[in-house]
């Protein structure tokens, strides 16, 4: 759906302003509904057993001891599941394991019980035979011709023969020539560059509570970022109709992508199916980390030539990522984001998925981009920083503009990345002096952005306010920004609309809250069922006034005639129309349902200040500025929590978060203690500048901001700290003994 | 379980001496995360806050003693001790967030026995004496006495932590704590380093008390620490050679927190900056 013209202009009302949050209030005094806050009559309480082998076959599961603990009302195992269809086969492995458990913390059986101490007494009844078997978790490891497997029959026709087996699957994006463009490179640069596994760091476990009847329809109560995804899913496993069941999402305390898969649904399902009882599920922290998503460890070759001038002559990476024990890692989205922001000649990517002995990773906000973006704007600093040229200028030399042909392939429309250069170099922040020790660093970042399956009902109510209901959970204020498009496009007030996530009975098909897709595309959707609803209240004006339909206009919350030719009559306000419904025709509403496209990409440029301790090799975070292309922000503190929001993640993911596996597959930090992600007091406040280029695909403009804003951060700290430490730092997270080690090596 | 809050001592050391799974629980901030992730089942929990003392800091032969239950929060709103001990309190408030501060005990720190409690190489320099009460009686015991291991202490059966005693400061003397985390709170040491000077009326050093954390299976005590300073005055080289003496007497393990070369250039970085601070608090300057 196309940019509305008078809205390329700032032409808002309740668009652009900073209204309180709708769930603020509960969330604020504890009443809000999270996963684990649920109860049901007759709830059993159920738990995991988990795998304490990196990698095994599993011989026996001997539950009879368990069975027969008082208290004891079902267990699982895969045997119970049965054959599940292709599409969900390795989403039931990572769920309960079959023939082999292939990472530490992988489910291997299940128990429902009267209590959490019967079912923590019941989980060590279970006996489990292993045949332990060689692991590896490591890409480049894993790579190797000789390392042990995971999986036989698993690799793609674009892997040539003779690699591991743990090599699934390889991509290629690019044009140009890159031999040719090196040649007329002044210096290239070559090197390796390696990131560590994150986690998503969401604060709430996940949690549900499932009830199976024995008529064949289920309930479930789930903590996600996608109910219709948990019920297609959970339906296809459990072999029921999409219909019978009915999934309700909870408040949700974080996600940043790790939600949008199931861990434990089908298991409480099958427990509640088995014991005929409600069952609820809590994670602890250990095996959130344990079991749920991290995102892949990679290893990146970058090699770039550029001229003395500061042109990149050609460009060429290739990326290994291992995305855990099954295909799927993201490197295909690192392969094409890499050289996003360029405008190349000659640009290249390969891109290797692989799988090791570690949890299945995850979508984490942008997935695959922010280690690509790591080890291209590294380089690029490197080469700049080596001809003692501008690194802003020699970004918005090199920068991709409107009508750029993107290393990926389509030609961009208007785009915002130049913008975000420019706002950058005018900032204050830039030309800010810096003491001993002290470094800048800066870099850009890309993320495609997304629309996908969505559908809103809004409803007028009788004293003529107004509810929207929407179909995905809300992660980052969307009610918020719902109720504003709704009331902009209606012209009433904030106040007069509330907006709901409804459950997987109430609306169609709805795409996860994923790719930064929901301002966007369920923004679009509920401005169209607000246009719907303006329609048929003209209708019924027209009908009230005896004029035709097409002479009623809708303005300031009011139908009101077009013209003087129209007639003359007071404006009808939405609360005198919705009054008399009944005796025009019945309710009022409006909908709206739309596989959404023109998700427009969105660009930023971070820049950070640190300042490294030459004798602990601790960095400390002095300043940091976020500029990011928004299109349009409709709740501009949410936009900013967003750019804040990926910043911080970004440095911890540069500076100190790592999954550590020990030499026998295990993971040695399972826990918040050990696995750090910053605190308050570790960051400056996170400053940001909105930059505004409308999209052009959305009827407000506005584009997606929650994904971008993670993509640039490891870089620019990196090179933040590269150049505090005078030492160019090619290894995440750096993390004090790391920089220490540098620093002394340097030295010599 | 059963939870038992006894009136005196005297109860409380007949529960603990009578059961096996009895744990004493004051702070409980670790008690009660060792019970929330199954590493413990407590047959009787025995708070001990209800028994007189337990809560108090109280003046003694120029020192101070302070009670078993008594918080890190309370001990950093206690004016006399901040200023007699001021490492010791901030060593103690390093400890956890602002809501476990509010409940965090030096006596549980210690009882804890992990090898990297900030409050314990604070203790150490400063001199400190715990009261331990038990089925044979009362006895003294020096701080650097009580962990015997990592999770291990040398108390018998039946007995626990009554008062922690911080013996009176002395003139031109000051101590200081410092811990190497790679964030700036809610973390563990990776290198802990407590230091306790004395200076002569010519501002040299005249007694040093060095003791590291997280480099060992316990706590330890850096005499040769203590020797590199001892008459001299805290020049560069004096620095220098407190470093040294800390880095070779480090024996840290490596792990997921550091490595062995990390820790021990550490354990230096943080004797040369604690002992500046305690020098200038033993000069009464401010720091």
């Amino acid at each position: 759906m196309a940019l509305d013209d008078s809205k390329k202009v700032k032409n808002f009302k309740v668009v652009g302003t900073r209204p309180n949050r709708p769930d603020g209030i509960d969330k604020v005094t504890g009443r809000a509904r999270f996963g684990a806050d649920m109860v049901a009559p007759g709830m059993l309480t159920g738990r995991i057993l988990r795998s304490p082998h990196a990698h095994a076959r599993i011989l026996r599961i001997d539950a009879s001891k368990a069975e027969a603990l008082p208290g004891v009302k079902a267990v699982v195992t895969r045997a119970d599941f049965g054959d599940v269809p292709d599409h969900v086969a390795d989403v039931m492995d990572n769920c309960m394991a079959g023939d082999k458990a292939l990472y530490d913390g992988h489910a291997v059986a299940a128990i429902a019980a009267s209590s959490a101490a019967v079912a923590r007494k019941a989980l060590k009844l279970i006996e489990v035979d292993y045949e332990v078997l060689p692991h590896v978790t490591d890409v480049d490891e894993a790579m190797k011709p000789g390392a042990p497997v995971l999986h036989e029959g698993r690799q793609q026709e674009t892997v040539p023969s003779g690699m591991s087996g743990n090599v699934i699957a390889r991509s290629e994006f690019g044009h140009g020539d890159i031999e040719a463009g090196l040649a007329k490179a002044d210096r290239v640069v070559e090197r390796t560059y390696r990131t560590g596994a994150t986690h998503q760091g969401y604060i709430e476990p996940h949690a549900c509570l499932a009830t199976m009847s024995a008529d064949g329809q289920g309930d479930l109560w789930v903590c996600t970022q996608g109910h219709y995804m948990v019920r297609n899913v959970c339906a296809a496993i459990l072999g029921l109709e999409q219909g019978q069941l009915r999934v309700t999402a909870s408040e949700i305390g974080g996600g940043f992508g790790g939600k949008t898969v199931v861990f434990l649904e089908p298991v409480a399902l099958m427990l509640a199916k088995k014991s005929g009882r409600p069952v609820k599920m809590v994670m602890s922290r250990s095996e959130v980390l344990r079991a749920t998503g991290p995102t892949a460890s990679t290893s990146i070759d970058v090699k770039i030539g550029m001229t003395k001038e500061g042109r990149i002559t050609a460009a060429f990476a290739e990326l290994r990522y291992q995305g855990g024990a099954y295909p799927g890692s993201p490197v295909d989205m690192g392969a094409m984001s890499a050289f996003a922001p360029y405008d190349l000649e000659n640009v290249k990517t390969v891109g290797w998925d692989v799988v090791t002995n570690r949890p299945k990773a995850a979508a984490y906000r942008a997935p695959g981009a922010p280690m690509a973006a790591y080890a291209v704007e590294s380089a690029i600093d490197e080469l700049a920083k080596g001809f003692g040229l501008d690194p802003l200028a020699v970004r918005l030399m090199n920068g991709a503009d409107e009508g750029t042909k993107a290393s990926y392939g389509p030609t961009y429309p208007a785009i915002g990345l130049k913008a975000t250069l420019e706002a950058a170099h005018r900032h204050p922040h830039w030309t800010a002096p810096l003491g001993e020790n002290q470094g800048r660093g800066v870099a850009c970042g890309f993320w495609f952005n997304f629309g996908g399956d969505t559908c809103v009902s809004l409803n007028v109510t009788p004293d003529g306010t107004v509810t929207v209901s929407e179909g995905n959970p809300d992660i980052g204020g969307s009610r918020a920004s719902m109720t504003m498009m709704a009331a902009e496009e209606l012209g009433i007030p904030y106040d007069q609309v509330r907006t709901i996530i409804a459950d997987t009975g109430s609306l169609g098909q709805n795409e996860v809250t994923d790719g930064s897709r929901v301002t966007f595309a369920v923004g679009l959707a509920t401005i169209e069922a607000a246009r719907a609803a303006k329609r048929e209240m003209c209708r019924r004006a027209a009908m009230i006034w005896g004029i035709d339909e097409e002479a009623v206009e809708w303005e300031d919350g009011a139908a009101r005639p077009a013209g003087p030719n129209a007639g003359k009559f007071p404006p009808m306000t939405i609360k005198e129309i919705a009054a008399v419904a009944s005796n025009t025709g019945g309710p009022i509403a409006g909908h709206h349902e739309v596989t959404a496209e023109g998700a427009g990409v969105s660009f930023a440029t971070h820049m950070v200040d640190v300042e490294v301790d030459p004798e602990t090799g601790a960095t400390k975070i002095l300043r940091y500025t976020v500029f990011q292309d928004a299109g349009r922000a409709v709740h501009p503190s949410y936009v900013e929590g967003q750019f804040q929001g990926g910043a911080v993640q970004g440095i911890g993911w540069a500076l100190n978060e790592e999954y550590i596996y020990g030499e026998d597959g295990i993971l040695q930090n399972a826990g918040f203690l050990d696995y750090r992600i910053p605190v308050a007091s570790d960051l400056p406040m996170i400053d940001t500048v909105i930059l505004e280029i409308p999209n052009p695909g959305h009827p407000y403009g506005v584009r997606g901001v929650g994904e971008t804003s993670i993509v640039p951060p490891l870089a620019a700290v990196a090179n933040a700290v590269s150049a505090a430490a005078g030492v160019r730092m090619t290894r995440l997270p750096m993390s004090p003994p790391r920089v220490l080690a540098a620093m002394q090596a340097a030295k010599g | 379980m059963r939870y038992e809050a006894p009136q005196d001592v005297e109860a409380a050391v007949r529960i603990l001496a009578a059961e096996q799974g009895a744990y004493v629980l004051a702070g409980g901030t670790d008690l009660l995360v060792k019970l929330r992730s199954d590493m413990i089942e407590p047959e009787v929990v025995v708070d001990i806050k209800r028994i007189a003392g337990m809560k108090a800091i109280t003046a003694e032969d120029g020192g101070w003693r302070i009670g078993a239950a008594v918080s890190g929060a309370e001990m950093g709103e206690h004016a006399g001790l901040c200023a007699d001990w001021p490492g010791v309190v901030e060593a103690a408030g390093l400890i956890g967030s602002t809501q476990v501060q509010g409940r965090a005990t030096l006596a549980g720190n210690l009882c804890n026995a992990s090898p990297a409690a900030d409050s314990v190489p604070a203790m150490v320099a400063a001199g400190a004496v715990v009261r331990v009460v038990g089925p044979k009686g009362t006895r003294d015991v020096d701080v650097i006495d009580i962990p015997k291991g990592p999770g291990k202490t040398t108390l018998a059966a039946g007995e626990f932590i009554a008062s922690v005693f911080l013996p009176a400061r002395g003139a031109r003397s000051g101590d200081a704590y410092l811990r190497f985390i790679p964030r700036t709170e809610m973390d563990i040491a990776v290198v802990g380093c407590g230091v306790a000077l004395g200076l002569d009326e010519a501002g040299k050093v005249s007694a040093a008390r060095v003791a590291l954390g997280a480099v060992g299976p316990k706590v330890m005590l850096v005499d040769t620490a203590a020797e590199a300073l001892i008459g001299r005055v805290l020049d560069e080289a004096a620095l220098a050679d407190l470093a040294a003496a800390c880095s070779a007497a480090a024996t840290p393990i490596e792990d997921k927190r550091g490595t062995v070369d990390f820790r021990r250039h550490v354990s230096g970085v943080l004797a040369r900056r604690a002992a500046v601070i305690a020098e200038a608090r033993a000069k009464g300057e401010k720091a």
